[in-house]
């Protein structure tokens, strides 16, 4: 076969150019400032508030995600109901609608003011403007990361695991329990990664919806603006590299949970 | 990082084992389509009413003022230049690593997807190190007169960022899946590695490509953060749709705004329908590659 060394020649140069350098310019510019001034950036109370933000509301969102990912997939996989394409299709919808709508949309309906907000006022109940409001756009983020990773194997899923556990006299509570959640266990934490890392970093939905008050409601990759902003290119830096690095532990992660169900799968 | 993809999976499941009681059915299905409703199809549905809530003129205004058109127009060329470039790459770099072998592979794939796990903000700051003002190239750009960052090469490069996996990742495990044998025939027949790419290959993957060309070509279109770091907000000059709808909601103008969104809710729309129907119809020659 012709033609490996031009492929690999050029795929390596456009990368090296386009993600490579880039990325390194990120991880060198933030020692301008010396050890201890990246420190200083990275331990300021504005920027751990930021950083608890953005990985707290992930963490959160991501478990909001994983439970309510698997009952959308088990509802797609097991149940037969009109309109299930269009159900199915829907699904994807976080992955086609720009961030940005997303945000506008979702202030629109849980502003104080708005479709859903309006009822949950006079509860006391405020979710836009609020980091409730960067949990809510998080966890539309995140959706098809779950239902994707779980539906297929779910539909693999051998039925004779089950019919086995009730012929010997276990009840669906037990089946499920016991035989079919182990099994789903990979795909599960595989989409809570996904949904996890996604959410991280996520901006364009959060913004709109967060109300961005420092301290209170103010994500880390914003901070990262704020910083670009006042053109402090190495504090933008410094954050934006403790963000990387938080990316690059999740995708080692993510990698060696597929490794793990992959495995899983070959049993 | 591999997120894989149902095809169109149709049916339930008969069963007698697999079947849940009506109870434990009603449960889950009112949860998940509640859930659905609440937070995808309600917030679909508001951009359009949000949009159209002081009628048809002031929605058709928004949209024919010359900084919306100029926004379109932006984001039309930036897709134009992003998209195919990373068609060009997604083929090569998937030609290299499905075709082949080598040492280090499995790290090349994890390199290329790793726009994903990268904060779109960051995407964008990266761009901004290298080429803004104070960054690395910023003196001499600036003594060349050349400017990369809030233009058009800035707001291209940022779109190229985020949009760089869509197209390999779709291909890669679809080459890898048809193997070599085809290829080997055709250059045992006399055809050379371009023939072979083009008369072999490419109609192999065509609706593979075709795949992962929209959900790029949507991403390039809707991308906010990466963009919105390099762009500098310049109404009518460097604002893409995204921006510009931001701008207005800014502003206060809601009824704009959410008019200049639906623009994008539109696009979504029709890639989700082209997707669908790429789905149903030629699932089987599509890969288990990732989508986002």
């Amino acid at each position: 076969m012709p033609g490996f060394g031009p492929a690999m020649g050029f795929t390596l140069a456009y990368m090296g150019a386009v993600i490579l350098i880039p990325l390194a310019a990120l991880v060198l510019r933030p020692w301008t400032l010396g050890a201890e001034g990246v420190w200083d950036v990275v331990s300021s109370p504005r920027v751990l508030a930021s950083l608890r933000l953005s990985f707290g509301a992930a963490l959160i969102a991501a478990t909001v995600n994983v439970g309510l990912g698997l009952a959308v997939a088990w509802m797609l996989v097991r149940y037969d109901f009109p309109l299930k394409r269009i159900v199915d299709a829907m699904v994807d919808l976080p992955f086609a609608l720009p961030t940005a709508v997303a945000g506008l949309a979702l202030t629109a309906l849980y502003a104080p003011n708005g479709w859903i907000g309006q009822f949950l006022a006079p509860l006391g109940i405020q979710i836009a403007f609020t980091p409730a409001g960067v949990v809510v756009a998080l966890i539309f983020i995140g959706l098809p990361f779950v239902v994707r990773t779980v539906q297929p194997v779910l539909q693999d899923l051998n039925p004779e695991l089950e019919e086995a556990a009730v012929t010997l006299g276990a009840g669906r509570a037990v089946t499920f329990r016991r035989v079919v959640l182990p099994a789903l266990m990979p795909a599960l934490l595989t989409g809570y990664a996904l949904a996890f890392a996604r959410a991280v970093g996520e901006y364009g939905s959060v913004i709109f919806i967060a109300g961005n008050m420092p301290m209170v409601s103010e994500i880390a990759p914003l901070l990262i603006v704020v910083q670009l902003e006042q053109y402090d290119y190495a504090a933008a830096a410094a954050i934006g590299m403790v963000m990387l690095l938080a990316s690059f532990v999740l995708l080692l992660i993510i990698n060696l949970l597929q490794r793990y169900s992959r495995r899983w799968d070959e049993r | 990082m591999t997120i894989f993809l149902s095809h169109g999976q149709t049916g339930g499941v008969n069963r007698e084992a697999q079947r849940d009681s009506r109870a434990v059915r009603w449960s889950v299905m009112a949860l998940s389509l509640g859930f659905l409703l609440l937070f995808i199809l309600l917030p679909l549905i508001a951009v359009f009413i949000e949009a159209l809530r002081r009628g048809i003129v002031p929605f058709l205004e928004a949209i024919a003022e010359p900084d919306a058109l100029s926004a379109i127009r932006l984001t039309l060329l930036v897709a134009a230049i992003s998209v195919p470039l990373n068609i060009v790459f997604g083929v090569v770099a998937s030609w290299a690593i499905a075709k082949f072998e080598f040492r280090g592979k499995a790290f090349l794939i994890t390199l290329i997807d790793l726009p994903f796990s990268v904060s779109p903000v960051i995407s964008g700051l990266v761009y901004v190190l290298l080429f803004g003002a104070q960054g690395y190239l910023g003196p001499w750009l600036r003594e060349n007169d050349i400017q990369i960052i809030f233009a058009l090469p800035g707001i291209v490069l940022a779109t190229v960022f985020v949009t760089f996996p869509f197209v390999a990742r779709e291909l890669i495990p679809l080459m890898q899946s048809q193997g070599t044998d085809e290829e080997e025939a055709a250059i045992m027949l006399g055809a050379n590695g371009w023939q072979t790419f083009w008369k072999v290959t490419l109609p192999n993957v065509k609706w593979g490509l075709l795949y992962g060309v929209l959900l790029c070509n949507a991403r390039a279109m809707g991308e906010f953060g990466a963009v919105s770091v390099v762009s500098g907000h310049i109404r009518g000059k460097t604002n893409t749709i995204p921006l510009h709808a931001e701008i207005l909601y800014n502003e206060y103008n809601f009824v704009a705004a959410f008019a200049v969104a639906s623009i994008l809710a539109l696009l979504a729309l029709v890639t989700l329908v082209a997707k669908s129907v790429l789905e149903w119809r030629f699932g089987h020659e599509l890969s288990t590659g990732g989508k986002h």
